[in-house]
């Protein structure tokens, strides 16, 4: 329910500090090490889970999350696996939303109805669908309305100022600021423009803006939630839980929520 | 260059086609269309594509009795006459280098100046380094770690011809995997690139335009069985991988209810055991690439790998408006396997003095059986889309012969 996305940005608002967004992937690398890291999460700090589902072929990702798909799906990970994680965490956990991150074909396979009802019983808030634009996403929309979930979406550097209202019409909860043109995991966009789009996007939806794509640092986490409402690190926690095991990645997870909260 | 209304405004084939890409390539996608709308009304452009498909490519390609082979389907009974369409006799080989020399000026006339492209068997490939080269742009093509093993004659000929080619070992390391590459590497270069899609699939408007590019193909065709034949053939047949040679032929027949339009997919091993790249026989829709349409994949969503003895007819998906005009029944879809492939490249090979690529070897076995069933009074096109010398190394592997 979007209840839990406001109340989050509510309480961060009174608190007086941006928010930290964590992505892990679902199921990565099988389903009972994925579930433990996600409900360690709010406890490091994580004001938001972004739960992957994985996918084949997900174009518009860096090596680091196209691998760690690979590897959950190889250990059996469904979309339905995932919703299932979901749903345990919610047994312990009524506050943080969780925001599934995805791949169209999966979703569509199941049935966007389907996925929506799904979705929902199983505590989720909402969803981002990278290959769904604005264009293409009405009949997904129309299945999270029914089901009170937020469709979250992309605002990216070369969505200009004539496309802008197109893209903010119609969402909920957030927007999510791609801060370069780029896939997952690379480089940073220059914090200048990053800053300036995010009062862009701000003033255009009247929503929070969330900033993610190439922050692994928290001294990066730290400058770009100087102007975001919050900051998401997705490839670096992945990548981090993959070398080094769920403490290392839950002690960046900390030391990323710290930054966050702290600029 | 074609006078189809559809897709329509949102690039849908009924329910095929469509934008499903990340935001970040939604604008230079819309920006693509708009140049596009302008180019192809521009005679200027067309002039300038004609002289291109003339001196450069070599067209019209001819259309070509293949009365040895047509006399080898009527041994026992009286059979169709076939015709080949020629597209094998273009510069590099292959219908493809249509589609890039539209796209190509397509680019040039919108001042991108870096090209990139995905290749499976490395045709698109090669065809793009060569207009790239021709034209004078810096070209990039993302291949599969898979196919650059089994197609190195063609790696090389790409770099001969100033390209780069980028190894891609992700997944499962082929042309779907190179399609997600260029697609990474699109998004991160968004300012100065110009992504030239090898089939009629990806977003719109690249169903639609690489159609048009390859429309004239369908178009030689018809005018030439006229002067050949005075009619108009009961079919015309063409391989399908992703489909872009199948729409080229078709196109200008659609209109023509008495043409049969049938498309020819890779079976492989056989469309029962799995191991196939037969998107509508065994497929579902789903979306991939930036259109639904049918894909190869199992019962979550996830995409199955494609398997076919020809690396240009391995691809999990096959272009929106071949799935559109399945389901409205307007083109018949049919396969042919891996082994009938061979025995037709063979049986090509020596009664008409062709060596096919393994892609329209694959449209013979269903042109031969056709051509019977027509019976003496028929008549077919198939489409020779490719030339085999690319192929001898694979023929070879799998006959068992060391050369």
């Amino acid at each position: 329910m979007t209840h839990r996305i406001d109340a989050t940005f509510a309480r961060l608002k009174a608190e007086k500090k941006s928010g930290f967004v964590a992505y892990i992937m679902g199921g990565d690398p099988d389903y009972d090490r994925s579930l433990a890291v996600m409900k360690a999460l709010p406890e490091a700090g994580v004001d938001i889970i972004e739960l992957g589902m994985p996918f084949t072929d997900p174009a518009a990702d860096g090596p680091v999350i196209e691998l760690a798909g690979l590897r959950s799906l190889k250990a059996g990970a469904t979309v339905k696996s995932v919703l299932k994680m979901a749903a345990e965490f919610r047994k312990t956990n009524d506050a943080t939303p969780i925001i599934l991150m995805g791949y169209a074909n999966p979703v569509h396979h199941m049935g966007y109805v389907n996925f929506a009802q799904a979705a929902k019983k199983s505590g989720v808030d909402g969803a981002i669908i990278v290959d769904l634009p604005p264009e293409e996403d009405a009949d997904l929309r129309r299945a999270f309305e029914a089901n009170d979930l937020a469709l979250i979406r992309l605002a990216t550097p070369t969505t200009d100022d004539a496309r802008l209202p197109k893209v903010v019409q119609d969402t909920t909860g957030f927007v999510y600021y791609v801060s370069v043109a780029g896939i997952t995991g690379k480089a940073l966009g220059k914090s200048t423009s990053v800053s300036e789009a995010v009062a862009r996007v701000r003033k255009a939806s009247g929503l929070p803006v969330v900033v993610g794509f190439g922050v692994k640092t928290p001294a990066q986490a730290a400058q770009i939630a100087k102007n975001a409402d919050a900051v998401v690190v997705g490839s670096a926690i992945v990548d981090r839980l993959h070398k080094d095991g769920p403490d290392a990645a839950l002690a960046l997870t900390r030391a990323l929520a710290k930054a966050a909260h702290h600029a | 260059m074609s006078n189809r209304n559809i897709p329509d405004e949102h690039g849908r084939f009924g329910d095929f086609g469509g934008r499903y890409v990340a935001e970040t390539l939604m604008p230079p996608i819309l920006a693509l269309e708009q140049a596009y709308e302008e180019a192809k009304i521009d005679p200027e452009f067309q002039r300038e594509f004609d002289h291109f498909a003339k001196h450069y490519i070599g067209r019209p390609s001819p259309l070509y009795y293949a009365q040895r082979l047509s006399e080898y389907a009527g041994k026992d009974n009286p059979a169709a006459k076939i015709y080949f369409k020629r597209d094998e006799l273009n510069h590099t080989g292959a219908h493809k280098i249509n589609n890039c020399l539209g796209q190509l000026l397509l680019a040039k006339r919108m001042g991108k100046s870096r090209i990139i492209a995905e290749t499976g068997a490395g045709q698109h490939g090669v065809a793009t380094a060569t207009m790239a080269a021709r034209l004078g742009m810096e070209c990039i093509v993302f291949m599969g770690a898979t196919d650059i093993e089994r197609q190195k004659p063609n790696v090389f000929r790409m770099k001969l011809l100033g390209a780069q080619v980028r190894t891609v070992t992700s997944g499962t390391a082929t042309l779907k995997d190179a399609m997600n590459e260029a697609l990474r590497d699109w998004v991160t270069h968004v300012d100065n690139t110009f992504y030239c899609i090898g089939t009629v699939a990806g977003p719109h408007p690249y169903p639609a335009m690489v159609r048009d590019f390859q429309t004239v193909i369908g178009r030689e065709a018809k005018a030439q069985i006229l002067e050949a034949e005075g009619r108009l053939p009961d079919a015309v047949v063409a391989c399908i991988g992703g489909g872009s040679n199948a729409m080229g032929l078709f196109t200008d027949f659609i209109d023509d209810k008495d043409v049969r339009l049938i498309g020819v997919e890779a079976a492989g091993r056989g469309v029962e055991t799995g191991l196939h790249a037969a998107s509508l026989s065994g497929g579902k829709p789903g979306i991939l690439h930036g259109n639904r349409t049918y894909l190869l994949q199992d019962e979550h969503g996830q995409i199955c790998d494609a398997h076919s003895i020809s690396a240009g007819l391995d691809y999990p998906g096959i272009g929106p408006e071949h799935a559109f005009l399945h389901d409205i029944g307007r083109a018949e879809y049919v396969s042919a396997t891996d082994a009938e492939a061979l025995e037709a490249f063979q049986l090509c090979a020596r009664l008409e003095g062709i060596l096919p690529a393994l892609e329209p070897s694959h449209a013979l076995p269903r042109t031969l059986d056709l051509a019977r069933e027509l019976g003496a009074d028929g008549l077919i096109i198939m489409n020779m889309c490719g030339r085999g010398d690319k192929d001898v190394f694979t023929v070879a592997d799998a006959l068992g012969v060391e050369i």
